[in-house]
């Protein structure tokens, strides 16, 4: 068979180039990083009728090869051929939104200079004719000297054309590469740049006669100082009781579907510490990592629709101001609000954001929205030491702590953000612009694809760090076993037991016993295994007292309070800093994260704790 | 930022910083070096980025709509697309105001 020809997509953001790709490729795909950068990779395969082998690359879009954040310093060394790790491309193909050309056409007189085999695949064909917007094709492409292709990638129209474009584009001037004659363009150069777009948009391109008039009435609404900010609000309350309240049934099933599992294992498995290790390590570890997939597919299935149907940028543009006050770019909004869910998509999400100091702050405060599992300690302890009892006429004072917890969490996050900007990166707010898509309904088989591709992600990468800490948690948390005739529980004796003793003292200025002490460290997995944990130390089960009873005998009302606001920074959750350490590849900023996490937690919890006592609660 | 209700007297030419929703006219000038200290890049960095969006002399723009906080930022739109952007970035882009 002949070698495969490697073809690469570029575009402007918006214009249907991962659709394009989808209809190419359909199920061929394989997504994964660029080596060395956090950039993702799409690469895609197919054979033409004639038994010619395609590999497509979808990178990432750009309105210029002048590259300011990773994504777009990928597009442009791949396209000049200068990736590393990465065969230079044999044809180039430009995707443009028919009906937004004028941008995509210096993008195209920038690609040209770059001297590699080029076509242009006019997308969206349907729409612009629709709307009566008549391109000279001809003219155009003889001005431009490229081939053109009108492709509609969502119904799959002009896909075999443009396939059969790019063999012939890629052979016949396979050995025709002439050297790049590009370079970064200048004011000077962009100006001219635009008037010979101008020059061949006013030559062959006629306006349309029936302009898209439902995006401007849409945003009129959608964009109005009052009504689009309750839109918005409105959305955020339907997608947070999705991801809380309608993923709680299919969570549960997971979570019984893994206790059931262990138990069969534990039964046919022989005693000893290999069952133990599959029981609480292996399978225990699976499952605390899969009982989060339900909310983040919600979570993550709201944020696809979002940005395919073109609202995702007005939110940013709402929220820019409110953001903006504490330092953050619009584009911070969503990463933080999937850190609701939970703090490891938040952070991988944050690769929207072009600017490093924006991303960095981004990546820092993300971890202090209340992510979902410190939801069962919250619950737990407030049950446990807050009375449930009415104040003020109607509110119940356990769900007033619960919103007081949260509150806490995105006020601090904030504070972080302003203290950053203003003290440490002072003066390095980014340019806000941005493209305001028009309105389009997102096409079902595209979301399901990007879900899909979303969701393994999430599991490979946080199964990769979540599973082995699961089972080195386990592992301290077990070895070395109890003498012969130890009388308390067996984690007192382990590893675990000996470090929460041995970390007693700096833990009791902020009331927190040697149990809650031992219970911070399997808390590191995941932040809900403290719960579990806790059960272990008191070594409940069998009937008697339940958890939440003990705990409000043995706690202090002080204690209590102090583990809660512990909780609201609990710098202690290690798929996080492995994420980060992912993401900024550096040991650095988790480092910091651990650093600024554990002083506040310590500080919160050394003043609720004192407060708290000197009010004569201890 | 404050926004200024009037322009000055007997000008058209107008920053677009200044401009209110319903503003319409022909850019005139992008890069003054008129941006404030709050932009964080350097002022030839941002007359690049915002010709790379589209603000480029000539072109046709409308402002439709800006935020609830300090009227900040705005949406134009500019010839056939719509960009959203603060008043602070706009300051380097004067435009020619149509007559209302």
């Amino acid at each position: 068979m002949k070698p495969a020809l490697r073809i690469a997509l570029v575009g402007n953001p918006n214009c249907g180039k991962t659709a394009l790709f989808n209809a190419l490729t359909g199920s061929r795909q394989k997504v994964a990083n660029y080596a060395g950068v956090t950039v993702e990779r799409k690469e895609g395969a197919l054979v033409t009728p004639e038994g010619q082998a395609l590999t497509i690359l979808d990178l990432p879009g750009t309105y210029s090869l002048r590259a300011r954040s990773p994504d777009e310093v990928v597009t442009r060394d791949a396209v000049l051929g200068r990736l590393a790790g990465e065969v230079p491309p044999d044809a180039i193909v430009c995707v443009a939104d028919a009906t937004n050309l004028r941008l995509v056409l210096r993008l195209i007189l920038e690609l040209k200079a770059v001297g590699r085999p080029l076509i242009l695949a006019l997308n969206m064909y349907d729409i612009a004719q629709r709307q009566g917007l008549r391109i000279d094709l001809e003219g155009l492409a003889r001005d431009l000297d490229l081939p053109i292709i009108t492709t509609v990638a969502t119904r799959r129209r002009g896909i075999g054309e443009l396939v059969a474009q790019m063999v012939e584009t890629a052979t016949s001037l396979h050995t025709d590469v002439r050297a790049s004659l590009w370079r970064e363009p200048d004011g000077t150069a962009l100006r001219d740049l635009h008037k010979e777009a101008q020059r061949l948009m006013r030559t062959h391109v006629h306006p349309p006669e029936r302009p898209d008039t439902l995006t401007g009435r849409i945003d009129h609404v959608l964009l109005h100082p009052v009504a689009g900010i309750a839109v918005l609000l409105g959305l955020l309350f339907v997608m947070f009781q999705a991801v809380f309240i309608g993923a709680v049934p299919i969570m549960d099933l997971i979570d019984q579907g893994f206790a059931g599992l262990s138990d069969v294992v534990g039964q046919v498995l022989p005693h000893g510490w290999g069952r133990d290790l599959m029981v609480d390590g292996v399978i225990a570890g699976v499952g605390s990592v899969l009982v989060f997939l339900p909310q983040i597919l919600i979570l993550f299935l709201f944020i696809i629709l979002l940005e395919d149907s073109g609202y995702m940028a007005r939110a940013a543009f709402l929220m820019d101001r409110i953001m903006g006050g504490a330092g953050l770019h619009g584009r911070a909004f969503i990463p933080l609000l999937s850190s609701f869910a939970c703090a490891v998509p938040g952070i991988m999400s944050t690769r929207v954001i072009d600017n490093r100091r924006d991303r960095l702050t981004t990546i820092l405060i993300a971890p202090l929205m209340t992510c979902s599992a410190r939801i069962p300690v919250y619950t737990l302890v407030i049950g446990a030491v807050i009375p449930n009892r009415t104040v003020l006429g109607v509110l119940n004072l356990q769900g007033l702590v619960m919103f007081a917890l949260y509150a806490a969490g995105i006020g601090s996050a904030l504070g972080i953000s302003f203290i950053l900007r203003k003290v440490f990166w002072r003066g390095q707010s980014e340019p806000f612009m941005m493209e305001l898509p028009t309105y389009k309904a997102p096409n079902p088989a595209n979301v399901l694809r990007t879900l899909m591709q979303k969701a393994s992600m999430f599991l490979t990468r946080a199964g990769r760090i979540i599973m082995p800490l699961m089972v080195l948690v386990w592992f301290v948390s077990v070895f070395p076993g109890p003498p012969a005739g130890a009388t308390g529980p067996a984690i007192n004796y382990s590893l675990a037991g000996t470090l929460g003793q041995f970390l007693k003292p700096v833990f009791a200025p902020i009331g927190f016993n040697w149990q809650m002490t031992v219970a911070l460290v399997p808390g590191m997995a995941a932040r809900e295994v403290a719960v579990a944990a806790l059960g272990t130390v008191y070594a409940v089960g069998g009937g008697g007292l339940s958890l939440a009873e003990t705990l409000s005998h043995q706690w202090s009302l002080a204690s209590g309070l102090a583990f809660l606001a512990w909780y609201v920074f609990a710098p202690q959750c290690v798929a996080t800093l492995g994420v980060v350490k992912r993401e900024t590849n550096s040991w650095l900023w988790p480092a910091i994260m651990f650093a600024y996490m554990f002083a506040l937690a310590y500080g919160a919890a050394l003043i609720v704790y004192q407060t708290a006592r000197a009010l004569g609660f201890g | 930022m404050r926004v200024p209700s009037d322009p000055p007297a007997g000008s058209d030419l107008l920053a677009l910083s200044q401009a209110r929703p319903g503003d319409r006219g022909i850019i005139v000038s992008v890069g003054q070096g008129m941006a404030q200290p709050g932009s964080g890049v350097d002022p030839e960095e941002l007359e690049r980025r915002l010709l790379e969006f589209g603000f480029v002399e000539g072109a046709h723009i409308e402002v439709l709509h800006e935020g609830a906080i300090g009227h900040d930022p705005i949406v134009v739109r500019l010839d056939d697309m719509r960009v959203a952007l603060r008043r602070a970035d706009a300051a380097e882009v004067r435009f020619q105001r149509d007559a209302a």
